[in-house]
């Protein structure tokens, strides 16, 4: 292996060279910035992460995981995830590889760190070697990866998608130099190879190469360097705090545009919302298009289901609360006259219905009927009417006020004496696990309590129902509190269980939610029709689920009966009243086993 | 003249071109519903806010519709949107609130 030339230099390697510099200090400020917008506990927090071996050690491995082989994307979409991995691991490879080869065959190179790049061109006889051969093999790759990316750019389908964005100019720009950089690479090795030493090629190289990078950070590639960055502060355990600022900022930055959200979105049931998707999101944000960004925000129902698809973890509905946090308003609530009056309830059970349970009275009826059958101890809290849990107004970005209401309940709660809070609607349960703070008082969503009561023999079970029930996940208590199983389980005691196409995490939001500000009756019929036919295809007899406003939602609607987890645990269980019928399970339902549930 | 004791009295409604409207044709702008109410008060009877302090939203938007000031009302309404599930109109209550709020002042 020899050198060609007896300068290591050559004019064509300058655009190379002076995009390199410009994106790296563009990336480098970029990144300054962001930290800086920190506050200040969160930064010494986050820098000093850096430093932890074992952080370290974490962040290279989830980098390698989720920004080069695209493991994520690989479970969610095969073609998409090849199509991703080949072109980011493959490149990465090449990189890697390149400066072995230099390292290998002239280490007094190394420094000149163009010479991986343009190694043919410089070096003669290169091509025999194993380092070589991989190299070949890892830039056939990326070439497959972009082959797909072409076909991917004119038909989607082929992808299992229904739709995708349409890019903006600087996005087409970067795309078509990202497409030509791997065959304007090979075609100018095979040439240099060849001994044919025509310039044109390496030139074009060099060009699209600089121009990528010059596009970089003002397109959707930016999410290169950023997706990096935000898993080391996911590994910090950053949390987003203000809008458009450190963390948020990073994670508009590391949406990569590739769409999954959008199909995802139930929304999207309605094409008068398809731009209103988090991808949109993230690029007005990106283009400060405060206009759009209000109204996306206003509009989405804030089901988690983008976040649950989404391979970087673009937390869809956090950035929109932020954005209509930062709304002002002239008129504001004040609830510091405010009291709830909460019964006495030492050493009980305190149960919290919620505004919802009061507009959907079976729910909250069926509870206390299983109660009394258990002859557990209990409170009704807000049976007349009490105070919201404060979630609704937190989702529509009124943080300061949510808070006051928080604060209000919280007094109330700890100042009653109960044990337990029992909570039958998910919204205020994802609130109280969320934002309260209750020493000594364990939260529990029913549907925990009614399954430790069967299991212990305080209610029992009758002759299963021969109905088949489809469960659906209500958004705030599958994604919002990671309550999957549980309520399945209920219903296949009681009464037959199919499961729906779309469940689980993918569960389609009922079209009901409180998340949304700007979406009104007439435009909510297609979503709602459009998760119950989800519903439908599990071929089911009736709909079981565990929200009071999914059952609302639903009802209005559904072609079937749509009962709530607690009706149909009421209807199917009877008191216990000697212990030959109890199961035999065993251990009696006491303080103890209570206090147990609730963490 | 007999006085049967049938006479008309002065009207006590409000003058409408003497009122500004002007904030209220930009609510209606913003949250069209505010024009389909029919006043039936299905709102204020399941309002959680109305047992603590008098909240209405019917009163509201009537008051806001006479060009009155009622908007201090507001003030107790913690959008937990019963309102808006049992309202006949469908109209969307709680866009109205919040549009209000930052209207009025
Ligand atoms: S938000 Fe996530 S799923 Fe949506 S386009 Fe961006 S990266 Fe893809
Ligand atoms: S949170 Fe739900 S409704 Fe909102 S954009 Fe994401 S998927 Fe769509
Ligand atoms: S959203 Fe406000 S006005 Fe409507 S029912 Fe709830 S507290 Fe009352
Ligand atoms: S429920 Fe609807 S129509 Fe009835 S008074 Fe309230 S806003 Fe008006």
């Amino acid at each position: 292996m020899t050198e060609r030339f007896n300068d290591s230099f050559h004019p064509f390697v300058i655009p190379f060279l002076a995009g390199m510099a410009f994106v790296i200090t563009v990336c480098l400020i970029k990144a300054v910035v962001v930290v800086f917008q920190m506050e200040s506990g969160e930064r010494r927090r986050y820098l000093l992460s850096l430093l932890k071996p074992n952080i370290i050690v974490k962040n290279i491995y989830d980098i390698i995981v989720d920004c080069l082989l695209h493991v994520r994307l690989w479970k969610r979409n095969r073609m998409l995830g090849f199509m991703h991995s080949s072109i980011a691991f493959g490149w990465f490879m090449i990189i890697l590889l390149g400066h072995i080869q230099v390292l290998l065959y002239c280490p007094d190179r190394i420094s000149t760190f163009y010479y991986p790049i343009f190694f043919d061109w410089f070096i003669e006889g290169g091509q025999h070697t194993l380092i070589s051969i991989l190299l070949d093999l890892f830039l056939y790759v990326i070439l497959a990866g972009i082959a797909l990316a072409i076909v991917k750019r004119f038909y989607s389908r082929l992808f299992g998608m229904r739709r995708t964005t349409r890019p903006t100019l600087l996005n087409v720009i970067g795309l078509y130099s990202l497409w030509a950089i791997f065959p304007l690479r090979f075609i100018a090795e095979q040439c240099a190879r060849s001994g044919n030493l025509t310039l044109a090629p390496w030139w074009a190289y060099s060009i699209a190469l600089c121009v990528f990078m010059c596009v970089l950070p003002f397109s959707r590639y930016l999410h290169i360097p950023a997706e990096m960055m935000l898993v080391t502060m996911r590994n910090a355990h950053i949390t987003i705090s203000r809008p458009g600022k450190g963390i948020a900022r990073v994670q508009t930055d590391s949406c990569p545009n590739c769409g999954v959200c959008i199909d995802a979105c139930p929304m999207n049931a309605d094409p008068a919302n398809l731009k209103d998707s988090t991808v949109y999101l993230t690029r007005q944000i990106r283009r400060h298009n405060d206009r759009r960004v209000g109204q996306i925000s206003d509009k989405c129902m804030l089901c988690g289901k983008c976040t649950s698809v989404c391979q970087v973890g673009v937390d869809g509905p956090k950035l929109r609360i932020l954005a209509r946090a930062a709304r002002k308003y002239n008129i504001g609530p004040d609830f510091s006259n405010v009291r709830p009056d909460v019964p006495k309830s030492s050493g009980k059970i305190l149960y919290f219905g919620g505004c919802m349970s009061q507009l959907t009275p079976l729910i909250g009826r069926s509870i206390e009927s299983v109660l009394k059958k258990s002859g557990v101890e209990y409170k009704w809290m807000d049976r007349d009417g009490g105070l919201c849990c404060g979630r609704p107004l937190h989702t529509a970005g009124r943080l300061k006020e949510a808070r006051e209401l928080v604060l209000r309940n919280q007094e109330a709660i700890l100042a009653s004496g109960a044990h337990t809070l029992l909570v039958s609607c998910p919204i205020c349960y994802r609130e109280f696990k969320e934002r309260y703070v209750l020493p000594g008082i364990s939260v529990i969503h029913y549907a925990d309590f009614m399954i430790e009561l069967i299991q212990s023999g305080s209610i029992g079970l009758k002759e299963k129902s021969d109905i088949c029930y489809v469960y659906h996940d209500p958004c705030e208590l599958g994604r919002g509190c990671g309550m999957y199983e549980t309520p399945r389980r209920l219903i296949a005691q009681a009464a037959g269980i199919a499961e729906a196409p779309k469940n689980r995490t993918e569960s389609v939001c009922c079209g009901g939610s409180l998340g949304s500000l700007s979406l009104d009756f007439a435009h909510r019929e297609k979503i709602t029709r459009a998760s119950l036919q989800n519903l439908y295809d599990s071929g089911a007899d009736a709909i079981a689920t565990a929200c009071p406003l999914c059952q609302a939602t639903f009802s209005r609607y559904s072609d079937r009966p749509v009962k709530d987890l607690a009706q149909i645990i009421d209807e199917q269980t009877v008191a216990v009243i000697d212990n030959s019928r109890r199961r035999e399970t065993g251990c009696d339902i006491e303080g103890a086993t209570l206090a147990k549930i609730g963490n | 003249m007999t006085d049967f004791g049938f006479k008309l009295s002065k009207s006590s409604t409000i003058d409408l071109s003497r009122v500004e409207l002007d904030r209220f044709e930009e609510l209606c702008r913003q949250e069209p519903g505010a024009k389909v109410c029919i006043g039936c008060g299905s709102c204020t009877a399941s309002c959680p806010a109305g047992r603590l302090s008098g909240m209405s939203v019917r009163k509201v938007l009537l008051g806001l519709q006479r060009g009155q000031k009622v908007n201090d009302m507001l003030q107790c309404c913690m959008l937990c949107g019963k309102c808006t599930m049992v309202c006949p109109r469908g109209i969307n209550t709680r866009n109205l609130i919040l549009t209000i709020c930052r209207i009025y002042d």
